[in-house]
């Protein structure tokens, strides 16, 4: 190559940051929500129905506990280690998993109004959990025995599964991935999924609506250790397994051929994409039924201001939609104390809107 | 080296291109010319591993169809007719895609400026921080050329050629641009590397390749010089205009056309 330009000697050094290269606000940002998740988690631990002092719970795991109030600190403590950690933990791991599925999945499907609710693969989670609720006792038994407290979720994991798996294949022809046709696909498989799970409503009896109800409000009361031990395993592996896919996603929004053409192999990576979004999709909707809006909200919100680099995006996603879902949580629970709120109808009530002015501020610039 | 025999492609069930023979050689332009609907597009898709193919397809020796995308992304860069983009990304973080997976050959400290350097030679300095989605149609495809130059900044790694394969490189650009981007294919061919173009200008054509493939019907129909090629018989035949080629004159020789006359 020859020519005045080509010498890096030419070009002067780099003084500060170069243009165009948002890595180090995406660094900060991420840091600073790390920090604000911190903070959540605490703060949410330290509030609630009961006058429970965190603070004291948590200096009692440092310091020991203290003498005097032994018999206090054991209440404390129990409220605050086997009600409201369990439930913090929870709603940060499902937060987590439905942001990063959500940024997953519009990397994948190369449009910014993908999400697993929208498309229908919460669905086929939800109809994997129903059937093993109404079915559990009859058809599933065996499968139910032999599972345990892994059968609910790992049910909802393989409706996920086969609602992606399907909407990869319709709107796929020739290895290009058609927008449209995604969408369409993936409200008619949505429809489909909420069809045969209104089937098994029907077919249920007053044990198990009472189970489905529960279950279909969308919320994370109820939370104990065994169900944060039950999804748990399967959220961290997704949330280990998303930075590997930040370099496909990135190649990916110049389409799948360049991709490949960068040197993504990209069966591979899309499989284990697939893979990863349906399970993080499917257990988050087994423990904690639909809530909605997450998935979109986040990431979106994030491309906004720290760009659509996946390398920075998907933790961040993890980082705010992990706090975003505590805060809900402890608006579904304060609001209307004693009693609790749908969590679902938190994010839906603040993440519909959200979603509208994202469609009209974007009109012009997604094209579907 | 790329060297294809008997190189066949169908989609679905019908054969789009059959029994192409086809050479790249380094140190060359080579360009595929042809009528639309000729198969350019889909023979340049089997080179770039794109699609299922029949016969054989080698690049410096290795089959393309048994190499993994890695490896292949180290041999060439591709380069597609469009681009569109889902996500608002600046042209550096496009640019900077070009580094994701194959090997520019710079040394580590220098990758950072790698996209300076590479905008910088498609005339698009200073545009690092502007959004891709803002830029014209002619100044997106120069930004793609960045990144694909990027992939393969030095034309020769580890003493072996590197291609540049370009769908079009030219087709959306004012005839300043149409030059300035020849020219960096002709620089990175005497560098030692090889570039495959397929182009519709014949005139570009003529000026810049060294060797040139004639498709028609999905067929090779004639392959070497533009002197051997671009022949009245052959464009005849395979675009379907009666019309003269014509040559100027030798060197040194002014001469004068009539249609240039102004006023």
């Amino acid at each position: 190559m020859s020519g005045a330009v080509d010498d890096p000697a030419a070009l002067p050094p780099p003084a500060g940051p170069l243009e165009g290269d948002r890595t180090a606000r995406a660094r900060a940002v991420v840091v600073l929500l790390a920090a604000t998740l911190a903070a959540t988690i605490l703060l949410s631990l330290a509030s609630g129905a009961s006058d429970a002092s965190a603070l004291a719970v948590v200096g009692g795991w440092i310091f020991g506990p203290e003498g005097g109030d032994a018999v206090l600190s054991a209440r404390d403590a129990i409220i605050v280690e086997d009600i409201r950690l369990p439930r913090v933990t929870l709603g940060c791991l499902i937060g987590a998993a439905l942001a990063v599925s959500g940024a997953v999945m519009q990397g994948l499907f190369r449009n910014p109004l993908a999400d697993p609710g929208l498309v229908g693969v919460s669905g086929g989670a939800a109809l994997g959990a129903v059937s093993t609720i109404v079915l559990g006792g009859t058809a599933l038994a065996p499968v139910t025995a032999l599972l345990g407290i892994y059968a609910l979720p790992g049910a909802a994991f393989l409706g996920g599964l086969a609602v992606t798996l399907l909407l990869y294949c319709v709107s796929t022809r020739r290895g290009q991935t058609s927008v449209a046709t995604m969408l369409l696909a993936g409200i008619a498989l949505a429809a489909l999924a909420g069809a045969l799970t209104g089937v098994l409503v029907f077919m249920a009896d007053d044990r198990e609506l009472r189970d489905l109800t529960f279950w279909n409000l969308g919320s994370l009361a109820g939370a104990t250790w065994v169900k944060v031990l039950a999804v748990a395993p399967v959220i961290a592996a997704a949330l280990a397994t998303a930075p590997f896919l930040a370099r496909g996603l990135n190649a990916l929004a110049l389409g799948e051929a360049a991709a490949s053409h960068l040197g993504i192999p990209m069966q591979r990576f899309k499989h284990v994409a697939i893979f990863t979004v349906a399970a993080a999709t499917g257990v988050s909707v087994a423990v904690s039924g639909g809530i909605g809006f997450v998935g979109i909200v986040v990431p979106h919100l994030l491309r906004l201001i720290i760009g659509p680099d996946n390398r920075y995006l998907l933790p961040a996603s993890a980082l705010l939609g992990g706090t975003l879902l505590i805060l809900a949580d402890s608006v579904s629970r304060t609001l209307v104390a004693p009693a609790e709120l749908p969590i679902g109808i938190v994010t839906a009530v603040t993440g519909a809107p959200f979603f509208l002015w994202i469609l009209l501020r974007r009109r012009g610039v997604v094209d579907l | 080296m790329i060297e294809a025999q008997g190189v066949s492609v169908a989609i679905g069930r019908k054969p789009i291109i059959a029994d192409v023979a086809f050479e790249a050689r380094p140190r060359e332009i080579t360009a595929i010319v042809g009528p639309n609907g000729s198969g350019k597009t889909t023979l340049m898709r089997a080179i770039s591993g794109d699609l299922p193919y029949g016969g054989s397809i080698k690049i410096n020796g290795a089959e393309i169809a048994s190499l993994k995308p890695w490896q292949a992304a180290t041999m060439r860069a591709v380069l597609q007719q469009a681009t569109a983009l889902s996500f608002p990304f600046t042209v550096r973080e496009i640019v900077r895609l070009g580094l994701v997976g194959g090997r520019s050959g710079v040394l580590p400290g220098e990758v950072d400026r790698l996209p300076d350097r590479a905008l910088a030679r498609v005339d698009l300095e200073g545009f690092a921080g502007r959004f891709y989605q803002e830029l014209s149609g002619g100044e997106q495809q120069r930004v793609q050329l960045a990144r694909v130059l990027c992939q393969v900044w030095t034309p020769v790694l580890n003493g072996r050629p590197r291609f540049l394969l370009l769908d079009e490189p030219v087709s959306s650009l004012d005839v300043r641009h149409q030059l300035i981007i020849m020219n960096i294919a002709r620089d990175f061919a005497r560098s030692g590397g090889g570039v495959v173009a397929i182009l519709h200008d014949l005139n570009l054509t003529a000026m810049f390749a060294d060797r040139i493939h004639v498709m028609h019907r999905g067929r090779l129909a004639a392959a070497g010089t533009a002197a051997e090629v671009l022949t009245d018989t052959i464009i005849e035949r395979v675009f379907g205009c009666r019309l003269k080629v014509g040559v100027p004159p030798a060197d040194g020789t002014p001469y004068v056309l009539p249609h240039s006359a102004i006023g």
